[in-house]
């Protein structure tokens, strides 16, 4: 294109990508700081550790009861994808497929929860979880982490269903399916990329979201990033070490996730594999 | 679609209001929205106004403004609103002033896939581990302050963590990203073709991001301002971990917890949220009708 040739340009082009890349250097340091400081014996004062070790993770294991830990956030994961799915998908199909009186409303409605920041909500929500005995306990925990989540899935899918010719639906009805068969037989199987998708997405971000299961968590059921950040709350009662073989096995989770919902995310090429389906 | 009945309906009334129902939009599969709705009504809109009924209704007694009055009369409390918007508009308007530059740079670069993908990083990883390894990388014997005391730029360490600087940088990591991929979608929205007609008619770099870039991102910049603000005014755990709870960045959402969870007074602490979310309303329509003012084109990213 027309690429400035001028010295101004070039310095400003410079400019540009410096900032971007001492971000990047710094980001870079951050997390490689934290990754080999699990791994180091000692390290103070000096570039690098003295030596290096895996107890550090053992140690965490049996420390920070680490099994129980994944295991709860594991539960609440599952529970919170399953949960956005049978509410979301639904509720996505119909946003997308029918107009009707006081769309916009219902649209605000759910377009709030994911703009509105969970810790100005988060005291309320977890009130009312207690007043009903559920704060505290692990149903509440998921209950929390549904309400950013199934707008979350709404608005994702809603694009995707739109994309989906409606005649595909009318000739099933023509074929005599009713609303289930249909959505069964033919939505939920042209619609699995886009599904899938939304909720690998919801699943790193029931991973990595704080605010609500810090509000309405009561010991027994802390998902890995309210634990990590107790830890780190109380620095100095553990080994920093330790602390960060925890926070390494956090981000190799949540990378892991963030990899596979790559996979699938790119919306291009989902609509694309959607009408590829359809055109067979 | 509902095959049409041949036969006239049997019940008038119930017909016609279903009939009726129908032409609103209302049917089976508009029936699908419900369950959704239900739980974000009795898990959102619900505990939205209990919150405010609750703070309304002080734990001590005293008038059904007592928390509030007790808020603005205390200055260790209600000084947190401009502790925080000290912290969350400068971040906001940080990251959003890095974000345009390098949106406008990267949307012509090749290999944006790999670029968005190191960037999600932090936004995956969230304030928590970003906290933990800062206090590692820019503490006083990490690898910053080593790296400048190598290159004789600093003498004695710089005190990066466990104050507002902590916190703003810790904002940086974590908002940087996400107002960058917000803005990198409005500038894609941008038809090239716009900047090289100015650029054809004689229009340097500045002249065109001036009146041609600025005016058709304005409605983008504005939307991305409000969502990092409001992420930004809401900060708890880089505020507690890697900044100065009990003084320079005890933060609103300090003071909500610690009426809450450590003095047990839910109607204070939901009162103090209330206040929360008022200012973040004040400010997303100060910043919304400043947008309406400045913006006057038509909608979209100049694509008609």
């Amino acid at each position: 294109m027309f690429a400035t040739s001028d010295i101004g340009g070039r310095l400003w082009r410079l400019g540009v990508w410096a900032v971007v890349g001492f971000f990047l250097l710094n980001l870079a340091g951050i997390i490689a700081s934290v990754v080999v400081d699990s791994l180091g014996t000692s390290w103070f004062g000096t570039w690098l550790p003295d030596g290096f070790t895996t107890h550090w993770y053992s140690d965490a294991w049996s420390g920070f009861q680490l099994g129980g830990v994944l295991q709860v956030t594991l539960e609440v994961a599952g529970a919170v994808i399953l949960g956005s799915a049978i509410l979301g998908v639904p509720a996505a199909y119909a946003l997308a497929r029918r107009e009707f009186a006081g769309k916009k409303l219902v649209m605000l409605v759910f377009v709030l929860p994911l703009i509105i920041p969970p810790f100005t909500y988060g005291i309320p929500l977890a009130s009312v979880l207690y007043q009903f005995g559920l704060g505290g306990t692990l149903a509440g925990v998921i209950l929390a982490n549904l309400v950013p989540s199934v707008p979350f899935v709404i608005f994702i899918l809603v694009p995707f269903i739109e994309q989906i010719d409606p005649r595909v639906e009318a000739a099933a009805r023509v074929f005599g399916a009713g609303t289930w068969d249909l959505f069964r037989r033919v939505m939920v199987p042209l619609l699995m990329p886009g599904i899938l998708a939304a909720l690998v997405l919801v699943l790193v971000r029931t991973i990595g979201l704080f605010e609500l299961t810090f509000l309405t968590a009561g010991p027994d059921n802390q998902t890995l990033v309210v634990a990590l950040y107790y830890s780190v709350f109380a620095a100095g009662i553990r080994a920093t070490q330790s602390i960060d073989a925890m926070a390494v096995v956090y981000m190799v989770t949540s990378l892991i996730c963030l990899i596979v919902a790559l996979r699938f995310v790119d919306p291009t090429q989902i609509v694309g594999r959607a009408k590829k389906v359809e055109a067979h | 679609m509902e095959t049409i009945p041949l036969t006239a309906p049997a019940t008038p009334g119930r017909e016609s209001l279903k009939r009726r129902l129908e032409r609103a939009g209302f049917d089976t599969t508009t029936l699908l929205l419900a369950p959704a709705l239900l739980f974000v009504l009795a898990l959102f809109i619900y505990p939205a106004l209990y919150g405010v009924w609750l703070s309304l209704h002080p734990m001590n007694g005293g008038g059904w403004l007592a928390n509030y009055t007790a808020f603005f009369s205390d200055p260790y409390v209600y000084g947190t609103i401009f502790t925080t918007l000290e912290l969350a508009v400068p971040v906001t308007l940080v990251n959003l002033a890095l974000s345009v530059p390098i949106a406008l740079r990267v949307r012509r670069m090749r290999h944006q896939r790999l670029l968005t993908t190191l960037l999600v990083i932090p936004v995956t990883l969230g304030t928590v581990l970003t906290a933990q390894g800062m206090l590692n990388y820019f503490g006083p014997l990490g690898w910053f302050n080593r790296v400048l005391m190598s290159l004789h730029l600093i003498h004695m360490p710089v005190r990066l963590v466990h104050n507002f600087t902590g916190v703003f940088l810790s904002q940086i990591v974590s908002g940087f990203p996400f107002c960058f991929m917000l803005v990198l979608s409005y500038v894609t929205g941008i038809d090239p073709s716009l900047e090289n007609a100015a650029a054809m008619l004689g229009a340097r770099a500045a002249q065109r991001f001036r009146h041609i870039i600025l005016p058709l991102l304005a409605a983008g910049l504005a939307i991305t301002f409000c969502l990092a603000f409001v992420q930004a005014f809401s900060v708890f755990p880089s505020a507690v971990l890697v900044g100065a709870p009990s003084g320079p960045t005890r933060v609103i959402a300090i003071a909500a917890f610690h009426a809450a969870y450590e003095e047990y007074d839910y109607s204070m602490g939901s009162a103090i949220a209330v206040i929360m979310g008022v200012i973040q309303i004040i400010v997303v329509a100060l910043v919304m009708w400043l947008s309406s003012l400045f913006y006057r084109g038509p909608a979209g990213g100049g694509k008609g």
